[in-house]
């Protein structure tokens, strides 16, 4: 075990994937030499040398297609868009070229291997173009998988997951967290399962369901329902598509009432998917409706950012009217 | 001095553009229309089982355009693309390639995929969408692909495959095979954003791929006289960096030869190639499209005598390669094989409702299966609805 904050978890991910299978290549906007705006391909270059870690010009359609020619060769690459914000140069690409490689030739070509790394969401004084969090987009999309981790252990696993699925990944990385949150990450290789959400406190009165950097928002509010005796059970999703709705069932069926948290946009986020899912397979065993805690529906503001987004306070909120309806 | 702005500063000390023609890129023409060479022009070796087996695939692709045309018309297929006066653009150039080269084409170069080997059989099942397609009747007709012979399956969107080439190629190179990849597009998709980021990064990366456009002068209706105002398509490559060639598209020799010429570069050197073939889309764009709004009959009737096909015949004649009579009677042979084809893809069932979530992922994920179930179900209660697949859900 070693302590790492997230990007450190990151590049170690990188840096066994790079040693174990020479298909393993990375690569985006500033990701060579300089090791990436954030450092996450930090001395990959040197040690893997420039045609496998290498920068690109500044064209995400062109690195999303390139990524897709080179996935569709047998390589794995590993690519970078520099922020989730900018991801949209690539939509095409992603959704109508990534997602349906295999389903389109019948299977003759695929794209697995494939894995677009993204940092995502607010806390940085970004504004709205260096905020937001785009998962719903694409979790519209059949054929890619998403998965946002919430500390350094999870993003190395589901990292080295990801680049070794046979589907093609979006992982959105939470650079909130990207120094800010540091843990004990082994520094052997090792995955963690792609699809599986993971209950991190068991709880009877309600379920507070969330992911990437805003597992650390609810887990304030779960502390503060705590102290007002209100038992929640705490689930991190982790993968958005395919996403564990067995998991939350099961939980929701013994607790009776959920509540979603996202930092994305209310109308359209991915939690109104979940609730509609859930108010199926739970109807009989809801007591309150389904508590959505998101940020509002507007850009990602900047002076205003606290106001905006979906913290504890909020989150508390939502479990106390949950509890009490 | 370093050089960041990575340009050549010659420095002159009175303002003046550069004009926007100053580049012109000249058309390389090897055969005129009745079988001769151009005064200085030396034909590509080509030994003559190939050049007739370039002779055999265009000969191929037009009957068999003609009968699918009218197979739509009669309402047995849903839809069609011809490549009418375009046959020598894609069969010249397939045939100067490898088959370990990858071709990742745009959806008019049946040429080229029929040059590589694929069946008469399989352009069938393709084009009723039959359970035998490889594509699993997913696409609509003419989205062609086989990993076996090299040839990526079509993608509708225009322009997406040229990025995909460089990653490709890049890969190959990576890889360290003696292959490249060549990526046909029109001059309509070079306007797309994925032609500027496709060039840029083959040749930022080094990348062996061959682009190759097909400059057919028409973007369905669009005349490439409002596409673009520059010179042609190949211009563009220079300001990328990349060298380039253009052909008269109708001319299967200079096609092989450019073709030829740019693979043996780009191999050798780890460079993008541009190559531009000056054809004209004599068919409709599709069968769905009509060209009798957008260009004169006049115009078609000039074009059509500038056929790519009977000028590789008389060429073939001069050699003595080819029996005129044997060829027609051989014609004659394939229109019948062609309809027995299509007698027989046409009766294939389609495929079995379990591909319907199949190649989605690796594996269905668990909500796929669910969907598939649910489904099943719903159809067993009103099977009458489903006929296609009522009869054999297990």
């Amino acid at each position: 075990m070693a302590k790492m904050n997230m990007l450190q978890a990151i590049n170690n991910a990188l840096d066994l994937a790079m040693a174990k299978d020479d298909g393993v290549v990375c690569f985006g906007e500033d990701v060579g030499h300089f090791g990436g705006v954030f450092r996450a391909t930090s001395k990959l270059q040197e040690k893997y040398g420039k045609a496998r870690c290498f920068n690109t010009p500044l064209t995400e359609q062109g690195i999303a297609g390139f990524a897709n020619g080179m996935a569709a060769q047998g390589m794995k690459p590993v690519a970078e868009i520099q922020f989730a914000d900018y991801i949209f140069p690539a939509f095409d690409q992603i959704v109508n070229e990534t997602a349906k490689f295999r389903y389109r030739s019948g299977n003759e070509f695929n794209v697995g291997g494939l894995v677009f790394r993204t940092p995502y969401g607010g806390g940085i004084a970004g504004g709205h173009y260096h905020s937001q969090s785009p998962e719903a987009y694409f979790a519209h999309t059949p054929g890619l998988k998403i998965v946002v981790p919430r500390d350094p252990y999870q993003a190395k696993g589901l990292l080295l997951a990801s680049i070794a699925c046979p589907d093609p990944v979006i992982f959105f990385e939470p650079k909130k967290l990207y120094r800010a949150s540091v843990g004990e990450v082994p520094e052997d290789y090792y995955e963690l399962p792609i699809g599986k959400a993971e209950v991190l406190q068991q709880g009877k009165d309600v379920t507070v369901l969330a992911w990437g950097a805003q597992m650390e928002i609810v887990q304030k509010a779960v502390e503060m329902a705590a102290e007002q005796g209100v038992s929640c059970e705490v689930i991190d999703l982790r993968s958005i598509l395919p996403w564990d709705a067995d998991t939350v069932a099961a939980s929701v069926k013994k607790t009776g009432r959920l509540v979603i948290n996202h930092e994305a946009p209310l109308t359209g986020g991915f939690a109104g998917e979940i609730a509609a899912t859930i108010q199926k397979m739970c109807f009989l065993h809801l007591e309150s409706p389904i508590e959505r805690v998101c940020g509002l529906d507007t850009p990602y503001p900047l002076a205003l950012e606290k106001e905006y987004v979906a913290d504890h306070l909020k989150t508390f909120e939502a479990i106390m009217r949950s509890v009490n309806f | 001095m370093t050089n960041p702005n990575n340009a050549t500063i010659t420095t002159v000390h009175r303002a003046e553009f550069t004009a926007s023609d100053a580049l012109k890129i000249p058309t390389l023409r090897i055969l005129q229309d009745d079988g001769s060479l151009y005064d200085g022009a030396t034909a590509p070796e080509l030994d003559k089982d190939t050049a007739l087996k370039m002779y055999d695939t265009m000969v191929f692709i037009r009957v068999l355009d003609e009968r699918m045309l009218a197979a739509q018309r009669q309402g047995r297929i849903s839809f069609y693309m011809q490549c009418l006066g375009e046959e020598a653009t894609t069969v010249g150039s397939a045939a100067a390639l490898s088959d370990q080269d990858m071709i990742m084409a745009q959806y008019r170069e049946q040429g080229a995929l029929r040059y590589r080997g694929f069946t008469l059989e399989q352009f069938m099942n393709q084009l009723f969408s039959n359970e035998k397609d490889l594509g699993k009747g997913r696409q609509m007709p003419v989205h062609y692909g086989s990993n076996a012979i090299n040839y990526m399956t079509i993608s509708s969107p225009l322009g997406t495959q040229i990025p995909q080439a460089s990653g490709y190629a890049y890969a190959q190179k990576l890889r360290g095979l003696d292959a490249l990849t060549l990526c046909y597009f029109g001059e309509g998709a070079a306007s797309e954003g994925d032609f500027h980021a496709g060039l840029n990064m083959a040749a930022v990366h080094k990348a062996p791929v061959l682009f190759f456009c097909r400059n057919n002068g028409y973007a369905i209706s669009t005349p490439a006289n409002e596409q673009f105002v520059g010179d042609g398509i190949a211009c563009r490559a220079v300001g990328y960096g990349i060298k380039a060639i253009r052909v008269d598209g109708a001319d299967i020799l200079a096609v092989y030869q450019a073709t030829k010429m740019a693979r043996d570069y780009a191999l050798k050197h780890n460079e993008p190639v541009l190559l531009e073939s000056m054809a004209y889309r004599l068919g409709a764009h599709s069968s769905s499209d009509d060209p009798s709004g957008y260009r004169s009959k006049e115009e078609e009737a000039l074009w059509r005598k500038n056929d790519p096909i009977a000028r590789f015949k008389a060429w073939l004649l001069k050699q003595g390669w080819l029996d005129e009579a044997a060829d027609n009677a051989k014609t004659e042979q394939l229109r019948a094989d062609i309809l027995d084809a299509l007698k027989v893809a046409e009766k294939v069932a389609k495929p079995g409702i379990e591909h319907l979530i199949s190649d989605v992922y690796a594996e269905p994920i668990p909500a796929l299966q669910q969907q598939l179930d649910e489904l099943k179900a719903h159809i067993r209660k009103y099977p009458d609805a489903y006929p296609i697949t009522a009869g054999r859900l297990d």
